[in-house]
């Protein structure tokens, strides 16, 4: 019987920092969609112990939709009935932004106002051609994105990181 | 020359740089031209079409003449050279190399200014009238030489591989120029805690303040600069030099370019340009006003600049391009320009004034109601020839200064078509309110030219927008702006428009003579304001002149559309990190390195990189591993990644349902554990996509799309359920990223999967799926195929993707099978008459491919819209296979033998090709006429790009297996 590896989307790349800022990719463990049924919207809250509002996040629940959030970090309650519950772990890749210019990198590929998206703060915005899900942290952003194009998502965060870089060295 | 004691440039840092392989000493704090005026450099170029000797004319963006090409090291980071840089923007920085351009062989020397001598056939319309005939000789060789001869800077035929940069930003307030009025505006609204942007064109900050040498509060005018630069610092300000608004877009959304590092020489990861999109609650336009010139006899020789452009080099940069200059102006506010001259101990020779009853006193002669007759001075000026009601005289002088009054820069609220208003008091055109929603102009952008109004219209508009009330307002001058109009000095030679595109007041009368006397046809057929200055410096002038020919005032006779970009934009700077790999997202499966490991070549598939095939040592062509592959997968067993199929996960009461209504079949009824083929349909009757789908359990289906259609049908399945099935009980999501899918087809897929199960495969017919665990990994299993043989797809949580697929490679080997790339899954499924997207175009129905039984009795997307006359028939090309001994290509065209290889005889055409080593011949799938009926017989396949030219016999597009033996093994 064979034994099966594990990996990440960049199979635990090693953090780069530029500008006193780091992006490193991060493991979130297992992603479970919730999308509640039609009406049951209170008794799927009731069982997670609340349900994110539109663009927030808390106690490892993001909003990624109508009436549909990511549960990430443990494993789903029994739904049946009130929501369909949809395994996404390892579909998504996960890089974590922090440091001083993580808003500024990131306001180079995506069209908001990341200057004051605190803790809590959650959106479905494109980083640059690619969907993403991102988390506010207090000390930067938790962005998800497809596991496909988790290399040009690394990509185009660190050129942008680069260029702040030597903007700052000028 | 510089003079002591002026300017706002650090004396102690001098700067080397070359132009024309001659190196000179600048100031930091200098532009290009400032630089080259304080040298005595005053031929900088030659213009557009007759070659004429140029010099500097203004001190900003708007300069038509100082274009020069600035060169990288080759060996450095870009090694740029970059065409058409404004020589009035460009700083100088230490090692810039800068090359005039449009001369040959060289500045002082052009062989091309012959083009001048022969002015009088070069006029308006001349390309017209002359190009016209052979019509064949246009492209090839009228058009070339006219390039060569015209032009501007010269571009290396290569990719730039400079750096670039792209950028968001938001504001409650965004204020465009920090003069006075962007200034004043700024800081009323950061004192009143807004959020601010102050976008400023130059390097340095504080617009005409730096230039005119005023006072303010009875201080200089620097000093208030820098003290309010310094609070709206303190009270976060964003301030971003060196940045260009050029384009007021929908919503408050602004475009600005910013000279991140054009400044310096190139380094490694350094942008040279950001190209800015600024979402801002309000804008200020305080853009301020360009000088315009006035058009008298040769009124372009190098020494002409305009008045304003002289005090800006003489009070912000220290320089003074000449020793003895002479004023010509309609207006008393280019007076203090003569003044200052003279303070600097500069020779003043004279003002000209055209009024006959402005003030004559100054320091220096001043006729009255005079007027510049022409000019003297082969590539500098030498004197000019003048004349009043006293006669006509002559002055010796090398620096002509002329003013023809001022033009509120209004180019932004005209973005949104806007048309602006005419004032005849400073007889120019001013912006009317509400042009583009939430800007509002302020300052000399709207009309008001003293510092005073301009400081007081800043923090009015401000005010009135966040419902403040006004504060104290600085001191400063408040002059009149006296101006009587005056545009063109009638009289012999040519009077210059437009300098940039050599158009002359000749020009633009002999336009209206010729019929061509609207505003936008007179434009286009001069080529006034086509120039990368975009008319800054002549718009008002040209149609001054055209109002003048044609008997018209000039509000009657409006201007020309104002377009963004404001300045040129680099298409590099709209395109950062665009260029190759970064013009879309690469997507990489999990068996990518695997695949690569093995030498195994990536085409593109979408944004999809999937192995093409998976050579072998000894094999020299694709085609031989693509053989191989194809027998390996036929008598023994192989192994494909197939994850990129789209894979939607559907739950719910009423997916059933749903399935039936997006699907021409019946999926309500598919029994659990159990797979079945589906075709869509668009809602116009066509075929959208095919693939199959699962029922996983009792209200949970999984359903596959092909790579290609994978988006689309995900984007119609959401718009299904939201505009026709809101009261369906279902939810829907893509797991494509979720799961790692792989094919095991051929004799041993079965063994091979048994090896490695967990439990081995009991009664698992065709077209079953399960759930089954490898290493306590739970996947899912489907007995499918795309190849004809017996298959199984397996699916494991993308995690373990790359681990699967290497132990299924390994194992597959030692039963002597391996993985298969495109080519073969290709082939394989070209020799079982399955379809792809090669075949499912867009164009296709259900009946061309043969599934029209496929629409069943029940209703759903397109069923009805699919049975409109001409979807159906024999005049349709329906889907055939093609079999040949001699190869042919997809994208050929097929005829009847015998008959004439032409459009209208076209039966049909090719879409998917491939070597048989089964059949041991080629294989092709395509459309024919009435194909259906006419298996059997011959046609006639040519394909003029590939130069073949086939008979071939028309065939059941399935040639291997009909029955499916294989298959259901």
């Amino acid at each position: 019987m064979p034994n099966l590896i594990a990996k990440t989307a960049l199979g635990g790349i090693a953090p780069v920092t530029h500008a006193a800022t780091v992006l490193a990719e991060a493991d979130l463990g297992q992603i479970s969609a919730i999308a509640c049924y039609r009406g049951q919207g209170a008794m799927v809250a009731k069982v997670l112990g609340g349900f994110p509002a539109p663009n927030t996040h808390g106690d490892g629940l993001v909003w990624t939709g109508p009436d549909q959030a990511f549960l990430i970090g443990r494993p789903a309650p029994d739904l049946t009935g009130l929501a369909a519950v949809t395994d996404q772990s390892g579909g998504w890749a996960a890089l974590r932004l922090t440091g001083p210019m993580a808003a500024e990198a990131l306001m180079r590929l995506v069209p908001l106002d990341l200057r004051r998206f605190g803790p809590g703060q959650a959106a479905r915005a494109p980083l640059g051609h690619m969907q993403m899900v991102l988390m506010g942290q207090a000390d930067g952003f938790v962005i998800l994105v497809f596991r496909s194009m988790a290399r040009t998502a690394w990509h185009e965060i660190e050129a942008a990181l680069k260029m702040l870089a030597a903007r700052r060295a000028l | 020359m510089r003079v002591p004691d002026k300017g706002v440039i650090d004396r102690s840092k001098p700067i080397a740089f070359t132009f024309d392989g001659r190196s000179y000493l600048g100031l930091a704090g200098d532009t290009l031209a400032s630089a080259l005026l304080a040298n005595g450099v005053r031929l900088v170029g030659r213009s557009f079409k007759y070659h004429r000797p140029r010099g500097v004319l203004t001190a900003g963006s708007e300069e038509p003449n100082a274009l020069v090409e600035v060169l990288d090291a080759p060996a450095g980071p870009g090694g740029q050279q970059t065409p058409n840089t404004r020589a009035t923007v460009q700083e100088v920085y230490d090692g810039l190399t800068a090359r005039s351009q449009n001369r040959w062989p060289s500045l002082r020397w052009d062989l091309m200014s012959v083009n001048d001598l022969a002015a009088p056939f070069l006029g308006a319309g001349f390309y017209y009238k002359t190009f016209m005939w052979p019509r064949a000789f246009w492209e090839r060789i009228y058009e070339p030489l006219i390039r060569r001869a015209a032009g501007l800077g010269r571009l290396v035929p290569r990719h730039d591989d400079g750096v670039y940069e792209k950028a968001f930003a938001f504001c409650d307030l965004l204020v465009v120029g920090s003069g006075p009025a962007g200034l004043m505006a700024a800081l009323t609204a950061a004192r009143a805690g807004r959020d601010v942007i102050l976008a400023e064109e130059s390097h340095a900050l504080g617009g005409r303040l730096l230039a005119d040498d005023g006072l303010i509060d009875g201080q200089p005018a620097v000093n208030w600069v820098n003290a309010t630069l310094e609070e709206l610092d303190r009270r976060g300000v964003r301030m971003m030099a060196r940045t260009t608004v050029v384009g007021a877009y929908d919503q408050g959304t602004f475009g600005a370019l910013e000279r991140v590092g054009l400044h310096v020489a190139a380094k490694a990861d350094l942008p040279r340009e950001c190209f800015w999109r600024i979402v801002a609650g309000q804008a200020v336009m305080a853009t301020g006003a360009l000088e315009r010139p006035i058009a008298f006899a040769n009124n372009d020789r190098p020494g002409v600049m305009l008045a304003g452009a002289v005090q800006t080099y003489l009070n912000r940069y220290g320089v003074v391009p000449g020793a003895r200059a002479t004023l010509y102006a309609n207006n008393d506010g280019a007076r203090v320009v003569a003044r200052q001259l003279m303070a600097a101990g500069v020779k003043v020779a004279a003002i000209l004034d055209s009024r006959p009853d402005a003030s004559a006193i100054e320091d220096c002669p001043v006729y009255l109601g005079a007027a510049v007759t022409d000019t003297r001075g082969r590539r500098g000026l030498t004197g000019i020839s003048g004349s009043h009601a006293g006669g006509s005289f002559q002055i010796e002088t090398d620096l002509l200064m002329v003013s023809g009054g001022w033009n509120p820069l209004l180019n932004l609220a005209c973005h949104q078509n806007g048309r602006p208003a005419w004032r005849e008091d400073i007889a120019a055109f001013v912006p009317k309110p509400g042009m583009v929603p939430g800007l509002v102009a302020a300052g000399s952008a709207n009309g008001a030219f003293s510092t005073a109004a301009c400081l007081a219209e800043g923090q009015a508009v401000v005010a009135t927008l966040y419902g403040l009330q006004p504060g104290a307002l600085p001191g400063a001058e408040d002059a009149p702006y006296r101006l009587q109009p005056l545009w063109a000095v009638p009289g012999q030679g040519r009077a210059w428009l437009d300098f940039a595109n050599d158009v002359t007041v000749k020009d633009v009368k002999q336009s209206a003579q010729e019929g061509f006397a609207s505003v936008e046809h007179m434009k286009r057929y001069t080529t006034q304001g086509m120039a990368p200055d975009q008319g800054k410096n002549s718009n008002l002038g040209a149609l001054a002149v055209l109002a003048d020919a044609t008997g018209r005032g000039i509000p009657e006779v409006g201007t020309t559309t104002f377009r963004p970009p404001f300045v040129p934009v680099s298409i590099a700077a709209l395109g950062a990190g665009g260029r190759g790999a970064g013009f879309a997202p690469q997507r990489f499966l999990t068996s990518d390195q695997a695949s690569r490991d093995r030498g195994a070549p990536m085409i593109e598939a979408g944004l999809w990189y999937r192995p093409s095939y998976f050579p072998k040592p000894g094999e020299s062509t694709w085609r031989e591993a693509c053989d191989r592959e194809v027998t390996m997968v036929r008598t023994r067993v192989g192994v494909a990644d197939v994850s990129t199929l789209g894979k939607i996960d559907l739950q719910g009461r009423d997916v059933g349902r749903f399935l039936d209504l997006v699907y021409t079949g019946t999926f309500s009824t598919l029994a659990v554990g159990r797979v079945r083929y589906g075709l869509m349909l668009r809602e116009d009757g066509f075929v959208m996509d095919d693939g199959t789908t699962a029922r996983l359990g009792e209200n949970h289906y999984l359903m596959t799309t092909t790579t290609a259609a994978a988006g689309q049908v995900m984007r119609h399945l959401d718009f299904v359920q939201q505009a026709y099935c809101p009261d369906h009980d279902l939810r829907l999501i893509s797991v494509t990223e979720t799961w790692a899918q792989f094919t095991v087809a051929g004799p041993k897929a079965r063994q091979l999967l048994n090896s490695l199960l967990d439990q081995p495969l009991g009664d698992f017919p065709f077209m079953s799926c399960g759930e089954v665990s490898v290493d306590g990994v739970k996947a899912r299993l489907y007995r499918i195929s795309f190849s004809g043989e017996e298959g199984y797809e397996i699916a494991v949580p993308a995690a373990y993707g790359e681990s699967l697929f290497r132990d299924l490679v390994a194992r597959a080997e030692t039963l002597g099978g391996g993985p298969y790339g495109m080519e073969a899954l290709n082939v394989l499924r070209i020799e079982k008459g399955l379809i792809t997207h090669a075949e499912i175009h867009g164009r296709t129905t259900a009946f061309d491919i043969g599934a029209e039984r496929m629409i069943g009795k029940k209703d759903c997307i397109g069923k009805v819209m699919s049975q409109r006359p001409g979807m159906i028939g024999p005049a349709r090309e329906q889907l055939v296979g093609l079999r040949a001994e001699q190869p042919f290509g997809a994208g050929a065209h097929l005829f009847n033998p015998g008959e004439r290889v032409h459009r209208e005889q076209d039966q049909g055409y090719v879409t998917s090709v491939g070597w048989s080593p089964t059949l041991g011949c080629w294989l092709g799938l395509a459309f024919l006429k009435d194909g259906r009926a006419r298996h059997g017989s011959q046609v006639r396949l040519v394909d003029h790009m590939r130069k073949t030219d086939v008979l071939c016999t028309v065939c059941d597009p399935v040639f291997h297996d009909r029955e499916g033996v294989a298959l259901r093994a």
